[in-house]
């Protein structure tokens, strides 16, 4: 995984609440053995009507083509626990979302691919979308090192993120490789640790 | 201080914790299907990994498999790639597979109830957020990413910070007439569907204790359309006679040493929960989704809520959810005509649900111009149905008897809900584009889904007229 490094976008306001997973990336996309090839798919039913862009969708937009920030509303990511949604928007180009919350397995997910889920309170998102429409071609600057968002008309906040998600972002860790580094551990735990069902013998 | 159940569970799996890591959780049960697998195994592959523990990884096929006939070739050559994968992944690895052939194929939270894989106090994950349906027994289960699972396979362990704890209290006794799946969906109805984000909740109280372990199971299932990392029931002596003589639980002098083992998880009176809320069950009326979150609902004797009645932070997205589904505010839920029927997926597709849909079809017939499907959660589901003589009631009444499988809950094969076409399904999510593009779903019970089968539109369960059947006795 790349390490994620300071930067400033365009913001793509998306004003819904509850966005799913599904409608992140339908069911329809989900049958591929691959890790790849979901970004053309982001959005699919809103972005596209009988395969052709609908005008209207906001990515379909200039200049929210292919901004890499997302602006959103409340439990953004919810349903199911398919990483084909990040991985969608992580493809797609999308590395920031801002929402006032976000689902738990999505939330997590993210991290494991490079996106950074940014938490901010109601007045914040409020102010933004203000923002985006207000001023064309909306900008922020995310520097997720000191944890703060700012644009260069005097708004300014600082988000909270866990340290150990903070590190995952910046320093792209191999989570399992790190884990692995505390085999004994588990092969400690596992020598008195019971389990109790059996399988196998028929089926 | 006393320890919830959570804590407890949390306690006797934590490997390693440290200060402001993630702690290191031990997996005793990793469930894996075809759809959320396939680029975890190839993740191994690449970096040279093995799968640690293959005895603790059960696979089925459920997700994009065909119902219909199983003798047939896949028609859908995408979904046959899928089953091959995981087909090869679990020969290479080891794992065991409950195939299409296999008598124990069936939905994955279904068939490791039934199989007695899920056992109080367990760790079960799987790439599938209704996971939360274990919780039932008392098992700490939960939905993960693909990433997640490869880090599963790879290590048995899951990096996992500790979830805040909510205790729902449900008082007094589901009316008759009324079911598990009311109950949830008016706690989420009241509640909100993101209130439990960030939670592990615990059902307490006496109308979930009175529950049969099904009715748990479709509780706990839809723990996640509240936010819910995971929904919990503290286990008790029902939940031991379920798994008493299951496949997979121990027997003889081992069956003491697990009961023992099992009884130490509950909550101690003085533990304390971050959040508790309160419901009264006495109130639970049938229930009926109207909009596209499962929030988004009434009682069959209501109304679609007017807009000037909802708060405001609802009225956008009601509005929103109204014209995906083609439905006014005002409209009584009982006007509401539907076009398909699923009776199916994780929440309701055990025995006792298809016992209970097929008590409402029995002398019956399905309204003419709706298409409806049963889909048993499992092979043995199905079988036991059979011998029961349920299949022929549906056959009868005119449903479709399909074999198991995910289905028409999210579209992935065949059984799909047309555009604009209305379905009563007792399924979980009701999404936009859930059931297929631009389908309106509307959730229930599967004794309102299987009378709006018949009467062509939403109707009180409680006032509808069965049939005794005379031959079989329905327990
Ligand atoms: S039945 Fe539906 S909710 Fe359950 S596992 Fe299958 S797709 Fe998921």
């Amino acid at each position: 995984m790349k390490s994620f490094t300071r930067f400033t976008g365009i913001v793509a306001p998306l004003d819904t609440a509850n966005v799913d997973t599904d409608a992140i990336i339908p069911k329809q996309f989900l049958k591929s053995i691959e890790r790849t090839g979901f970004g053309k798919f982001l959005f699919y039913e809103w972005r596209y009507e009988n395969d052709r862009e609908k005008p209207d969708f906001i990515l379909n937009r200039e200049p929210y083509r292919n901004a890499p920030i997302l602006l959103t509303r409340k439990n953004f990511g919810c349903g199911s626990s398919r990483e084909h949604a990040p991985w969608a928007i992580a493809e797609y180009g999308i590395k920031v979302i801002l929402a006032p919350s976000f689902a738990d397995i999505f939330y997590n997910n993210c991290f494991k691919n490079g996106i950074l889920p940014v938490v901010l309170p109601d007045q914040d998102i409020e102010i933004l979308f203000r923002n985006t429409r207000e001023i064309p071609g909306y900008q922020i600057r995310v520097d997720l090192e000191n944890q703060r968002i700012e644009d260069s008309f005097g708004y300014m906040s600082e988000f909270e993120i866990g340290s150990y998600r903070k590190d995952q972002l910046l320093q792209g860790l191999d989570e399992i490789g790190a884990t692995l580094q505390s085999s004994q551990n588990i092969h400690s735990f596992e020598s008195s640790h019971k389990i109790y069902y059996k399988l196998g013998a028929k089926n | 201080m006393g320890r919830t159940l959570y804590e407890k569970i949390w306690d006797k799996h934590a490997v390693l914790e440290q200060q402001n890591q993630p702690s290191l959780l031990y997996i005793d049960l990793h469930l894996i299907h075809e759809v959320t697998s396939p680029q975890a195994f190839e993740g191994l592959r690449i970096n040279n990994r093995k799968v640690r523990k293959p005895e603790l990884t059960v696979a089925t096929m459920d997700h994009s498999i065909p119902t219909t006939d199983r003798t047939l070739p896949f028609r859908d050559e995408i979904a046959k790639k899928q089953v091959d994968a995981l087909e090869k992944n679990c020969r290479d690895f080891g794992i065991q597979l409950f195939d299409l052939k296999s008598r124990n194929q069936g939905i994955v939270h279904v068939i490791a109830p039934e199989l007695g894989l899920t056992q109080p106090g367990m760790t079960i994950v799987c790439g599938d957020s209704h996971t939360s349906t274990h919780g039932a027994f008392g098992a700490l289960a939960f939905g993960i990413g693909t990433s997640e699972v490869e880090h599963v396979l790879a290590t048995q362990t899951l990096k996992q910070f500790k979830s805040k704890t909510l205790a729902i209290n449900i008082h007094g006794q589901l009316p008759s007439g009324t079911t598990a799946k009311d109950l949830i969906l008016s706690i989420i109805g009241k509640y909100g569907h993101d209130f439990a984000t960030g939670y592990v909740v615990e059902y307490r109280g006496e109308a979930i204790r009175k529950l049969t372990m099904e009715e748990r199971m479709t509780v706990c299932n839809m723990s996640i359309e509240m936010g819910a990392r995971a929904g919990l029931i503290e286990p008790d002596s029902k939940t031991f006679a379920f798994l008493k003589g299951k496949q997979a639980v121990p027997e003889g002098n081992l069956w003491g040493e697990v009961l023992e083992e099992w009884q130490q998880y509950y909550t101690d009176e003085d533990a304390k929960f971050d959040l508790t809320a309160d419901f009264n069950a006495a109130e639970v009326i049938p229930q009926v989704t109207w909009g596209t979150n499962p929030g988004q609902v009434a009682g069959i004797t209501e109304t679609i809520p007017k807009l000037e009645d909802m708060s405001e932070d609802h009225v956008r997205p009601a509005i929103k959810a109204l014209q995906y589904m083609g439905l006014e505010p005002g409209t009584p839920i009982t006007e509401i005509g539907i076009d398909k029927v699923f009776i199916g997926s994780c929440t309701n597709s055990r025995i006792e649900d298809l016992r209970k849909a097929a008590k409402i079809a029995h002398g019956y017939k399905v309204a003419e111009r709706v298409e409806a499907l049963v889909v048993p959660g499992s092979q043995l589901v199905k079988k036991q149905a059979e011998a029961e003589g349920l299949d022929q009631i549906f056959i009868e009444a005119g449903f479709q008897w399909r074999e198991a499988g995910c289905s028409m809950c999210l579209g992935m094969n065949e059984d799909l809900v047309l555009p604009e076409e209305r379905c009563a399904s007792t399924s979980n999510r009701n999404f936009e584009g859930r059931q297929g593009r631009n389908a309106r779903t509307h959730l229930v019970s599967p004794e309102m889904a299987a009378a709006a089968a018949i009467a062509g539109r939403f109707t009180d369960v409680r006032e509808w007229p069965v049939k005794e059947r005379k031959e079989v006795s329905l327990q």
